[in-house]
């Protein structure tokens, strides 16, 4: 199947403009970065987890911990398809107690979500697990929100969502794609 | 996907299989060292342990692998000997496959038995070692533990040393070898070696001392012939002085090469008790590697479309 | 009732015949060969486009009774011998009891006369219960009809045994038939020891486990002068011992099976146990030394080494699965589709190897396409196409090596002392 562009919804500026204000909520929500830790699920959330670390610690002054989420074996879907590549997670730093932020470029049915909030589960207990997503493109199919979005963007089932990031594409963007025959 | 349905040989291995199992193993390590070491990927999927040969760590290893990730395993333990007149071997498949288990591993006396259980069952079939034929999830073990230690495959020399003619574990690591890129030498004495050595590929040796300088893994298999009515060589004692790994063997190894067994040891015969406790003796991440590399033996066979049941 | 088979190409290489003629058979006899005969009142048969040869006999088979009559009865494994065109076998003694004894050979002979379709020569047994330890009763058995004395299946284990038994043997001008294998060299393997045995991680016997007791028993036949006839020979330096014997004028013969002729151990893929069999599948190298062997008459018979196996054990881990292929029904399309078609050898050729030489080998009556024989004729359709099947076999048994070929050439039709064994394709009886 192939996918054109339909319409790019965020430039560099705005996922820049995003994340910015993302960094900000996060802290007033949370009162400060004493107790929070951010877990980016990969592979496009661990940079933007990075990315808003690095904000958090340019505005409070202290660094924030960061950890690597995959949920391969997490997902509910592991006999219908094999993810093409699995890597290693890497959560360096006690979960009991904390704030786990989790962190992913697009929120949509949620099921990704479920499986990265049992896998931090499964290093201990968090006080309490936030969402962070740059895109929300609704179909929700289990009852999930995010806390922090950095935009909302209506879509069709059968159109993707494609966030491009400059430490993997080489650019900062936000694209809708829309297929030209079979669905996802 | 891997390429194969099952992995009864090596031959069902490509290279690119190879380093999938290998690179998926490195993610569950992660998970074996977590407190909680337990993930729901293949929950709902029934693993049979089906072993006709006394084994305790490949079973338990095995054991443990299916319960990290969620499955439902079930032990069948049961007599191979010729002499017990039970069920067939045919029969206990077809017995197996009418209660539609998801993966049977098997451990069994002959050479043979996984592909006979693949004929009559649709499941996928993991060898846990068939006589002295193969055991390939302890050869992708062993290259795991290797790429751990030493960063890399290729180009290794990997000295096998012992009883290579009835080792299934050499059976499997030869080929395992040759596919990534490195070099089996296997040292024995020519009691010891194959009818054919030129068919597995490797480089034959019967000369230990010689070889030492070259190897980056010295890999001493287990001997044990006490009762055998025609050893092959004429006592432990001289086993041990010709062949077996000892402190001063080890110094003759490049500084850089580690020293590997299948186990279960004989300490003083294959391999000396200070070279297997020392820093060099990669003798226990073997066993770690284990779980981890049939962990993903599992994720990698019982995950994607083809395989089973939709979710 | 009289017989004209009219019209076919009659082969015999003992009569130095081969040309389109017409035989006439009157009361089981072979009463004329010619040209344009008539009989009248003779049930004329059309054999045009057939191929007519002097009763093909198979001096190596496993009829498995008494005692094992799951496997083959003499009635089901003499019905797969006229189905495969052969009007006699001789048949081993290691059946559950061993046939070692007189009144063991009366009852094969006597089942053979209840419920057999083509002639059955019995093989006693050279030592009792095949023990290796005491000699058999030779004299009695050849009283009761034994045609030659074989511990077929493992061979005499020592060579003061073997001695004592040529010595015996001898005073009854019957051949002593070898298995040839010194089993502690043999080892309990169950491949050939080499390529397939290091590759599929099975114990190998190696072929000298085979060639020791060749030369043994050639040099024991020298010492006693006992007629010696060495069974299922497979690997080339048995063919070139046996060569070099029969140069110095040992009284010796041997014989191949189709299955050492046609495969070699590279078949071996997969732990099939149809392939399993010893002497086992040597290489090819070893199979081309058949083939010569048969050429240059060094080889005096095939022979199949027929045995049946039921379904259940033939069905177990190589390793533990018996032994052997059946061999009836398929040797002579073999020999025709890879040896005649190919134009290897010709039909003269097939019945040196198939009926004259295996006949002087264990000193049988001899069969010729001439008046005055008893009428054991094959009649073989050239041309037919057969799919080995295991519905194909009218055997017992399925356990065949060959399960899954597709041959050119089998035996339409068979008559043994006049009397249809096998007729339109079909078992008679």
């Amino acid at each position: 199947m192939g996918y054109r562009v339909k319409a790019e919804v965020m430039d560099a500026e705005a996922v820049d403009r995003a994340l910015t204000r993302i960094a900000h909520e996060i802290l007033e929500a949370n009162k400060g970065c004493g107790d929070i830790a951010l877990a980016g699920i990969m592979t496009r959330g661990v940079d933007m987890a990075n990315r808003l670390a690095a904000r958090i610690e340019r505005i409070e002054g202290t660094p924030v911990a960061v950890g690597s989420l995959d949920i391969s074996f997490y997902r509910d879907d592991v006999s219908i398809r094999l993810a093409p590549e699995v890597h290693t997670t890497d959560i360096p730093y006690p979960v009991d107690g904390r704030t786990i932020v989790l962190v992913d470029d697009v929120l949509y049915t949620g099921r990704t979500i479920r499986a990265a909030m049992d896998a931090i589960m499964d290093y201990g207990r968090p006080a309490a697990i936030q969402l962070a997503v740059l895109v929300d493109r609704g179909h929700r199919e289990l009852p999930i929100r995010a806390d922090f979005v950095g935009k909302n963007v209506p879509t069709a089932r059968r159109e993707r969502v494609k966030v491009l990031l400059e430490e993997l594409d080489g650019r900062d963007a936000v694209l809708i794609m829309e297929d030209d025959g079979e669905g996802e | 996907m891997l390429t194969s349905k099952h992995i009864m040989t090596m031959d069902d291995l490509s290279a690119d299989d190879i380093t999938l199992i290998l690179d998926t193993a490195e993610s569950f390590a992660e998970v074996n060292q977590r407190r909680i070491k337990k993930l729901p990927t293949l929950r709902g999927r029934t693993i049979v342990n089906l072993f006709f040969e006394p084994s305790t760590r490949t079973r338990m290893s095995f054991e443990i692998a299916s319960k990290r990730l969620s499955a439902d395993g079930v032990n069948f333990t049961a007599s191979s000997s010729a002499t017990v007149k039970g069920e067939t071997l045919r029969d206990t498949a077809k017995t197996l496959a009418a209660m539609s288990c998801d993966l049977v591993v098997v451990r069994h006396k002959y050479a043979g038995a996984p592909q006979m259980l693949a004929e009559v069952m649709d499941c996928s079939i993991v060898n846990g070692g068939d006589g002295v034929h193969e055991h390939p999830t302890q050869a992708l073990l062993d290259l795991y533990t290797m790429r751990q230690a030493l960063g890399r495959l290729e180009g290794l020399r990997v000295g096998i040393v012992g009883d290579i003619c009835h080792s299934r574990v050499a059976g499997s690591l030869v080929p395992a070898l040759r596919k990534v890129g490195a070099t089996p030498v296997i040292i024995a004495p020519p009691t010891l070696m194959p009818a054919r050595p030129d068919v597995l590929g490797a480089e034959v040796a019967y000369d230990l001392d010689e070889v030492l300088p070259s190897l980056d893994v010295a890999y001493l298999l287990r001997v044990q012939f006490e009762r055998a009515t025609r050893m092959p060589f004429p006592s432990n004692r001289e086993y041990a002085m010709l062949y077996g790994m000892n402190l001063a063997r080890m110094e003759r190894l490049p500084s850089h090469a580690v020293v590997m067994h299948p186990g279960p040891m004989n300490r003083g015969v294959e391999i000396s008790a200070d070279v297997a406790d020392s820093t060099r003796s990669l003798i226990l991440g073997q066993v770690e590697s284990g779980v981890a590399v049939r962990m993903a033996v599992m994720y990698l066979l019982l995950g994607g479309a083809d395989s089973g049941a939709a979710a | 009732m009289a017989l004209l088979l009219r019209g076919g190409r009659v082969v015999d290489a003992a009569a130095g015949i081969d040309e389109v003629l017409d035989i006439v058979i009157d009361n089981g006899v072979i009463t004329g060969v010619g040209a344009d005969l008539e009989s009248p009142g003779a049930e004329v048969v059309d054999c045009s486009e057939k191929v007519l040869l002097p009763g093909l006999v198979d001096v190596h088979v496993h009829l498995r009774e008494p005692g094992q009559e799951y496997k083959e009865t003499i009635a089901s494994g003499t019905r797969a011998a006229a189905h495969g065109g052969f009007t006699a076998v001789a048949c081993m003694p290691n059946t559950d009891p061993v046939v070692d004894s007189g009144s063991k050979v009366r009852f094969v002979v006597e089942r053979a006369e209840e419920t057999a379709v083509v002639r059955v020569y019995p093989i006693g047994a050279v030592t009792a219960g095949q023990s290796g330890e005491q000699l058999a009763e030779i004299g009695d058995m050849v009283a009761e009809g034994a045609v030659a004395f074989s511990d077929d299946g493992h061979g005499v284990g020592s060579a003061g045994m073997a001695r004592v038994a040529m010595d015996y043997i001898r005073r009854f001008d019957v051949p002593y038939v070898a298995h040839c294998e010194d089993v502690s060299l043999a080892a309990g393997g169950v491949v050939n020891e080499g390529v397939v045995s290091t590759r599929m991680g099975l114990p190998g016997q190696p072929a000298l486990a085979e060639e020791l007791h060749v030369a043994r028993e050639i040099a024991l036949a020298e010492l006693t002068g006992c007629r010696v006839h060495l069974a299922h020979l497979s690997t080339a330096a048995s063919i070139a011992l046996v060569r070099d014997a029969k140069a110095r004028g040992v009284s010796v013969t041997c014989e191949v099976t189709p299955h050492h002729l046609f495969l070699d151990e590279d078949a071996i893929v997969v732990y099939d146990t149809n392939l399993k069999m010893n002497p086992p599948l040597r290489t090819a190298a070893d199979r081309e030394a058949l083939v010569a062997g048969l050429l240059d008459g060094t080889v005096d018979a095939i022979a199949t080494d027929h045995a049946p196996h039921a379904p259940h054990e033939k069905e177990l881990e190589f390793e533990l699965a018996p032994f052997g292929t059946t061999g009836l029904e398929t040797a002579l399309s073999l020999v025709n589709t890879n040896l005649v078609a190919s134009g290897t050898i010709g039909w003269a050729e097939v019945t040196k190897v198939m009926c004259h030489g295996p006949r002087a080998s264990l000193g049988l009556p001899e069969m010729r396409l001439e008046a005055g024989y008893p009428a054991d004729i094959t009649i073989v359709d050239p041309e037919a196409r057969v799919e080995v099947t295991a519905e194909w076999f009218v055997s017992k048994a399925r356990n065949s090596a060959f399960l899954g070929s597709s041959l050119l050439g089998k035996a339409s039709d068979v008559l043994v002392g006049g009397a249809w064994a096998l007729r339109n394709g079909k078992v008679v009886g």
